[in-house]
């Protein structure tokens, strides 16, 4: 019997690949993003050890408790005469300061722009590169030396390379000061890090690094090493005793453990993230596997039947199809696993061309990648097999000998419908629940929206065969009616079998109504981001970091207002802070000018309390003011990473649009930020002018703020323009990775139509006797290919609509704008139209190749 | 209609048809000259395996000759790309298979008329209700052929063959899935398109007493035309039959 299914196999190669594609590509999905996120998880690792490997312990500033976003802020810097304190210690053998920056030091092309725009850490060092500190120094220097001068630098390889600079070069670098220009002296590396992605950094002298990046008389982190005999945890006992309260001594294996799990944190979300599009990809997949081997098994009724009479058992013929989607499974999952290794480096590529340049090393390749990627494909493949195996046993014998015989319809057939009916409910109840339901966790919620949205596709699916008809006729309609004989005939056929076609249309559904649904959903956040800036900024130019998001430096803001041509300028200061205990987003504003640019729409209060701010007082968003429970005449308590304290009087309150407020939730005077914050910075700096914007006054403007690079000058209309481009792409990035999914239906399509051009070979045979010409053939499959996808389309657009309307229900606190984005839901269709083409071109081949006297002669 | 200048629409000369090759090589047809006379009806009879179904399909243009020449209708059809002999499979040729081959999701209707509809042509006006009353589905053109009873099917089939009145009307073993009685039906229906319509028919048949309403009977053994016999009855066919297999 065994034999029996593997000859089978053997005899029907091509269906058996087309089939095992369907979970190739989830399975390479699956190995695909492990071995990245492994290998980008093990380079920072590495990256972590290697910077900790010849210290023992680390001092640094006691920072806040304070995470905003699950993101906490660098620790403060300590005072620089600790380091003669610590090295006093008994224990202590060696201990360096050093400055370490993330973001302020940016490098600079020969055009002026920064090397890095994309908001990856610019790191800017000061090191002690004494060989006697050789030990704190977690860089390997490739050529030249350290730096020794003021004006000397060492900057890592790969911006070197990347930007072809020769050691001697002039490299101009912007920090918290004005660019600048400094000579390269050297080039260097983390030891074990391939490449870092699109981190750089530029190592300066200490004194140097000092100044530039706002620490005189400061260090970052003290390293220590500690003497014979002194553990980690013995040294940094040591240590404690001697420093102010406002500093802290970690072990090193502690501090690159939690660097490490910050990291690990991250790779988690991002696997996750890739994951979930396995997920789809695999569950797509699972329906193509489910309809070709119903269709197989429907085909081999005549050789069950025989199989019966010669006195196979049921069971027997259950193994036989259980056996086949166990070496198809297997199959399959094997080459998925090793084409994971091709696409972990095509979604690399992929980032990477986003501006995602991830850090890598040697590749990993862990046990757990193989385990997962093969128990997922074989799982998947049997599960997906085993109702049409089922199915197979249900074959009588008797129907070896009557001629046409075809399948019996399965026991439970009477209640599919009343069955989809109750998963398409149980999928609206877990989605109602995750969307509704106040207090529910974000792990619990997310659970309930991928089950809810699995069944529905199920459920509609499984409804989808009694809609097959109805909607063939709609879809169909300009091939019958325009496609000629040909044309009828197609939509003929594609309701033949209305459950092949519904399967086969469902799978391409799925691609279709996330992509959809992503469409529609993201269409209203733009129109919304465009709407809440519109209405929050009267500005006509925006100041901003290259990148959008992270804040400037201040400065920027200060040369931009000192220029004489903008009429008005006023920035918003930024930083994270405690309010009250908790962490928040501290926010610094101009009370004389603020007015002009930004407008408030004040729930209590009004442009006249901005006068009162002096350094005692604060206006907070109304939301703010709602989840704290507090009002005007309320006293905060602020305190800020640089650990001084305010306390500010609640003068106003205000109701930014949900969606995307630009101002932070507890804002206060800029001159009362300056004194709790010791490096301010911007979030926005905008600008007034008194006549039109021209050409002349926005190239004068640029001058006035050509020494930080950093910054970038938009007009209102650029700003929102650029901002909804950023948001494209990530949406394009979601598309491309979905197309996996799509790619699987259309292989699934491709099957269905071969399968189908087999079980009609006598069919096409005669039409072929009678008059038809290739053309016609392959007009005919080609048409009922496209109606078959034109299927998928209208059941997945509306349901993606449907989707991304319940998504926008739930997030009506933010105020997202519903808008059905007709142009993309038409160019989806055009393009459901394209695979219907493209899974045709094969199987029409195929047929149109069918030889009239073979085709009648085949039995 | 074209014939040629012998009066023929259909001329073989000296086809052979070798299948496979080497050793297991096997020659299904050795030499078969034979001209079809327009308005006549030409059974083809033999023991199983003697080349039968290999001459139709070669007279009929499904299939090359690996040597010789047939001339269809004027043309010679030996050489013609797929195109052509499609074109030319519309203009001259009907064919009745053993199993109907009707397409389900088409009802009787469509089905007759699909040649028409795949060359993009409407019949000549009545000839398509004259068709059906002649044989007898004028009151089944709605159904499907699921809903149809073997014969009738069959009839259908006929009805398509002879909808575009093509030159030839090819049947390979037109009977060898119906009961006797229903046989008799579409023999009858054959024989009186020869008779009305003039309709030269090439049949293939196991069945003397359906070779018994042809003009002509060919006897073919070992692929080789080893008699022949004008109009005869079933009973003279027979004896000739039982000659040929013995032989
Ligand atoms: N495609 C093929 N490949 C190889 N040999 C073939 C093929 N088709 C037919 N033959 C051989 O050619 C010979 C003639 O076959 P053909 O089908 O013409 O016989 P037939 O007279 O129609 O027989 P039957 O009465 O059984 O239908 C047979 O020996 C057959 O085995
Ligand atoms: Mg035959």
């Amino acid at each position: 019997m065994i034999k029996v299914a593997l000859r089978g196999l053997a005899g029907r190669k091509l269906r058996a690949a087309l089939t095992g594609i369907a979970i190739v590509l989830g399975v390479a999905m699956i190995s695909g993003t492990y071995i990245l996120t492994d290998t980008v998880e093990s380079a920072f690792t590495n990256l972590f050890t290697d910077s900790y490997a010849g210290t023992d312990a680390v001092v640094t500033g006691k920072g806040l408790d304070i995470s905003i976003d699950g993101e906490k802020p660098p620790d403060p810097p300590v005072d620089a005469s600790l380091l003669d304190v610590v090295r006093g210690v008994e224990g202590v053998a060696l201990a360096s300061g050093s400055v370490a920056d993330e973001d302020s030091t940016k490098l600079l092309t020969s055009d002026g722009e920064p090397v890095n725009s994309e908001g990856w850490p610019t790191l800017g060092f000061g090191i002690d590169t004494a060989p006697a500190f050789a030990q704190f120094n977690p860089l390997k220097l490739y050529e030249g030396r350290w730096p020794t001068a003021a004006d000397e630098v060492v900057i890592d390889a790969g911006s070197v390379d990347e930007q072809g600079w020769e050691i001697g070069d002039t490299v101009q670098i912007s920090t918290l000061q004005p660019k600048r220009a400094f000579t390269l002296v050297g080039v260097a590396q983390y030891g074990e890090v391939a490449s870092l992605g699109g981190i750089s950094f530029t190592v300066f002298t200490i004194p140097t690094a000092q100044e530039l990046l706002g620490r005189e008389g400061q260090y970052d982190a003290i390293s220590v090493a500690a003497r014979e005999g002194f553990t980690e945890d013995e040294l940094v006992a040591a240590i404690e005793p001697v420093l102010p309260k406002d500093a802290k001594a970690v072990s090193a294996t502690a501090e690159a453990q939690e660097q490490t799990d910050a990291v690990g944190e991250f790779t988690k979300f991002f696997r996750y993230f890739l994951l979930a599009f396995a997920g789809v990809a695999l569950f797509v997949g699972a329906f193509v596997i489910f309809n070709t081997f119903s269709i197989t098994v429907a085909q081999r009724t005549r050789e069950f039947a025989t199989l019966r009479t010669i006195g196979a058992s049921r069971r027997q013929v259950l193994g036989s199809v259980i056996l086949e989607s166990l070496v198809i499974g297997l199959a399959a999952a094997l080459v998925g696993l090793g084409l994971g290794v091709l696409l972990a480096e095509g979604i690399q590529a992929l980032f990477k061309s986003l501006g995602a340049d991830f850090p890598t090393g040697d590749r990993v390749f862990a046990t757990r990648t193989v385990v997962v990627s093969l128990a997922v494909g074989v799982g998947i493949t049997l599960v997906a097999g085993l109702f049409p195996a089922i199915r197979a046993t249900r074959v009588p014998p008797i129907a070896a000998v009557r001629e046409g015989a075809t399948l019996p319809q399965s026991r439970f057939h009477r209640f599919t419908p009343w069955i989809a009916g109750i998963v398409v409910v149980v999928a609206l109840l877990a989605l109602a629940r995750a969307m509704f339901t106040d207090e529910l966790g974000t792990g619990d919620r997310l659970l309930s929206i991928a089950g809810g949205v699995l069944l529905l596709f199920l459920g509609v699916a499984m409804l989808s065969s009694h809609l097959v008809k109805p909607i063939a006729r709609v879809v169909g309609l300009p091939a019958h009616t325009a496609g000629g004989v040909a044309g009828r005939l197609a939509s003929g056929n594609a309701v033949r079998n209305p459950g092949r076609t519904a399967a086969t249309a469902a799978a391409l559904m799925i691609g279709i109504a996330l992509v959809s649904f992503i469409a529609t959903l993201t269409n209203g956040m733009k129109a919304s981001n465009r709407e809440a800036i519109e209405e929050q900024v009267i500005a006509d130019y925006v100041l901003t970091s290259q990148d959008g998001y992270t804040p400037f430096v201040a400065a920027a803001g200060d040369a931009l207002a000192a220029s004489s041509v903008p009429d008005l300028v006023t920035s918003v200061r930024s930083d994270a802070g405690l309010v009250d205990g908790d962490s928040a987003e501290i926010g610094g504003i101009e009370p004389g000018t603020i007015a002009a640019a930004y407008d408030f729409d004040w729930r209590d209060g009004d442009n006249g309390v901005l006068a009162t701010l002096g350094t005692t007082n604060a206006v907070v968003s109304s939301n703010y003011a709602e989840d704290h429970d507090i009002g005007v005449g309320s006293v905060l308590t602020l305190r800020s990473t640089a650990d001084r304290t305010a306390t500010v009087t609640v003068v106003g309150t205000f109701e930014p649009p949900p969606f995307y407020p630009l101002l932070e939730s507890v804002n206060v005077s800029s001159e009362l930020f300056d004194s709790l914050y010791d490096r301010p910075r911007n979030r926005w700096t905008w600008a007034n002018l008194a006549g039109e914007p021209t050409d002349e006054s926005r190239a004068q403007m640029e001058t006035a703020i050509a020494g930080y690079p950093d910054t970038q000058l938009e007009t209102r209309e650029e700003w929102i323009d650029r901002e909804d481009a950023d948001f494209n792409e990530f949406i394009t990035f979601l598309y491309v990775m979905l197309t996996l999914a799509v790619f699987v239906s259309i292989f699934g399509m491709i099957n269905t139509l071969v399968l189908s051009v087999y079980e009609r070979t006598r069919e096409i045979g005669m039409l072929r006797t009678i008059g038809m010409t290739r053309r016609q053939v392959r007009r005919m499959i080609r048409q009922e290919s496209i109606i078959t996808a034109l299927i998928g389309a209208a059941l997945g657009l509306p349901l993606g609509i449907f989707l991304a309307a319940l998504v926008n229900r739930a997030l009506s606190e933010f105020d997202v704008r519903f808008s059905i984005p007709w142009a993309q839901l038409i160019v989806l269709t055009i393009v459901a139209i394209i695979i219907g083409i493209l899974a045709a071109i094969m199987p029409a081949r195929r047929a149109a190749k069918l030889n009239p006297l073979e085709a009648i002669a085949y039995e | 209609m074209s014939e040629s200048h012998n009066g023929a629409v259909v001329v073989a000369r000296d086809v052979t048809r070798r299948y496979g090759e080497g050793e297991t090589a096997v020659d299904a047809l050795r030499g078969v000259s034979v001209n079809i006379a327009a308005g006549e009806a030409t059974a083809v009879m033999g023991p199983s395996g003697s080349g039968k179904s290999t001459l139709m399909h070669i007279l009929a243009g499904l299939d090359k000759p690996t040597s010789g020449d047939v001339e269809l209708a004027g043309t010679a059809i030996t050489q013609l790309g797929d195109n052509a002999l499609t074109k030319l499979r519309r203009d001259h040729i009907g064919f009745v298979f053993q199993f109907f081959n009707l397409l389900p999701m088409l009802d009787a209707k469509e089905n007759i008329l699909l040649p028409l509809t795949i060359a993009g042509e409407k019949p000549a006006d009545g000839w398509f209700e004259q068709l059906v009353a002649d044989v007898g589905l004028t009151d089944r053109l709605s159904h499907r052929p699921a809903e149809l009873s073997g014969g009738q099917q069959q009839r259908v089939a006929i009805a398509r063959a002879l909808v575009s009145k093509p030159t030839v009307l090819f049947a390979d073993e037109p009977t060898g899935n119906l009961d006797s009685s229903t046989s008799h039906e579409i023999l009858e229906l054959l024989r009186r398109s020869v008779d009305e319509y003039r309709q030269t028919i090439v049949m293939v048949t196991h069945d003397a007493r359906a070779a018994a309403m042809a003009h002509r009977v060919l006897f073919l053994a070992d692929g080789e035309i080893v008699r022949e016999l004008g109009e005869s009855s079933a009973h003279d066919i027979l004896s000739v039959m039982e000659e040929v297999s013995a032989a």
